[in-house]
């Protein structure tokens, strides 16, 4: 199967496999109109198989969202048919309404327009707080 | 600091001097009677307290200064619908330092967020309550003159009893601490506290049910009642909420130089026939709760 090079546009490699169409649902990219091309279980020296996002234009891009969701993958900046930057990510140390707080007794659950903003607490274990109840992100 | 919104907000030093000066108004009380004249505290009570707000107010009153507020949420806009961050900015403009409590976990940390004046958490639902936690050090540093080299039992509600939490916090910075935390399995500490508990290195802990099994051991027992506001479903509460009950008889086994501190109010958890005991300190507690808000209060407001 051949997926062509994209001239202008961001590629996220080393996505685990199975795991693209969740990070496609994150990044909301079902709202774009450019070409966007999924390619699942393609083959990896690195992981054996992995996914690959190829977005055909030039967007913004929240890379603490990437990060929080799997700091693995490799974001790939193309621009004009070469490789302008590749970033590799990190835990974020706190994301701010990518995790909704659960907890009924937070001041979340009631206030207005206050960002649900979590802290990276044990970044070992991944274990993400609300900065406000100190919740467990689930 | 700005703020006092978590007891972590507080180095081990700051608490210290804050202590210090507690103790230098406790014996010099004339030399502070005029120090916040002036000055407003704005006492913002959205739940019920009888201890907090009073020591508070006494204690802005003792500095000289003035108090408004409200202790009812439903006499304020609350009623209809404001956010805390609209109340807060609206008494911003009438005051120069706020006390808060509210219900919802965090509500003083948003109100931080919002606030041109200095915040003081006065409770906030059952996550923290950092003015009761230093009237809680000021006790043990007038009654055992140390913080550390002691076994501390908490017993009661452990889940949702924010004092507990806040002074654990605070405690876990002094050394060589054993806590013996005695509750019902439904009452256990919440997870992310029993966590930092077990990545700290100055304490360890144990996890009981039984406190007549637990109390021979104890320098400070640090009582609390299950708090009944917390439960979303009242027949768990009023099963669980004669779990202890604190006697003379109880009392048999203790260490003679034993204190019990309770944040109060309390229901059953402590027998009134332990009142006369000399080793029961909760009312002295209470005093103590003005007189470190006190020096809070200048601390916050920046007067020497």
């Amino acid at each position: 199967m051949e997926v062509t090079s994209i001239k202008n546009g961001i590629v996220f490699d080393h996505i685990k496999a199975g795991q693209a169409m969740k990070l496609y649902e994150i990044l909301n990219l079902d709202k774009l109109k450019c070409q966007v091309a999924i390619i699942k279980n393609a083959q990896s020296k690195r992981m054996g198989k992995k996914d690959v996002l190829k977005i055909n234009d030039s967007i913004d891009i929240d890379l603490d969202v990437i990060g929080y969701f799997d700091p693995e993958i490799t974001v790939n900046v193309i621009r004009d048919g070469i490789l302008e930057k590749r970033a590799r990510l990190e835990l974020p140390k706190t994301v701010t309404n990518v995790i909704k707080c659960k907890n009924p007794r937070c001041i979340t659950s009631v206030e207005q327009n206050l960002p649900h903003i979590f802290k990276l607490t044990n970044a070992e274990n991944k274990i993400y707080r609300c900065i406000y109840c100190e919740s467990k992100a689930k | 600091m700005k703020n006092l919104i978590d007891i972590r907000d507080m180095s081990v030093e700051e608490i210290d001097q804050l202590i210090h000066t507690a103790i230098d108004i406790i014996e010099n009380k004339e030399k502070y009677s005029k120090k916040c004249k002036g000055k407003t505290l704005a006492t913002l009570f959205f739940e019920p307290s009888t201890r907090t707000r009073l020591s508070f107010e006494a204690a802005m009153f003792e500095l000289g200064g003035n108090v408004l507020g409200f202790h009812d949420a439903g006499t304020s806009s609350t009623a209809k619908g404001e956010s805390v961050s609209d109340t807060i900015r609206t008494v911003c403009c009438y005051s120069d330092i706020i006390a808060m409590r509210h219900p919802k976990e965090g509500a003083p940390l948003v109100a931080s967020q919002k606030a041109s004046v200095p915040i003081i958490n006065a409770g906030d639902g059952g996550h923290n309550h950092p003015t009761q936690t230093l009237t809680d050090l000021l006790t043990i540093k007038m009654e055992k003159n140390s913080f550390n080299n002691m076994t501390v039992g908490f017993c009661g509600d452990l889940k949702f009893g924010r004092t507990v939490h806040s002074l654990i916090n605070a405690l876990m910075r002094y050394e060589n601490l054993h806590f013996v935390l005695i509750s019902p399995q439904e009452l256990r500490i919440p997870e992310y506290l029993r966590s930092e508990m077990e990545a700290n290195k100055n304490i360890t802990f144990e996890e009981v049910s039984d406190l007549n099994d637990a109390i021979s051991k104890l320098d400070i027992l640090y009582m609390t009642r299950v708090q009944r506001e917390r439960f979303f479903n009242e027949a768990d509460y009023i099963r669980l909420k004669d779990s202890y009950n604190l006697t003379k008889k109880t009392l048999l086994n203790a260490k003679e130089d034993l204190k019990i501190l309770h944040p109060l109010p309390r229901v059953n958890e402590i027998s009134a026939e332990v009142d006369d005991d000399p080793r029961a300190c909760y009312f002295k507690q209470t005093l103590y709760g003005k007189y470190i808000r006190m020096a809070l209060i200048m601390k916050l407001l920046k007067i020497e």
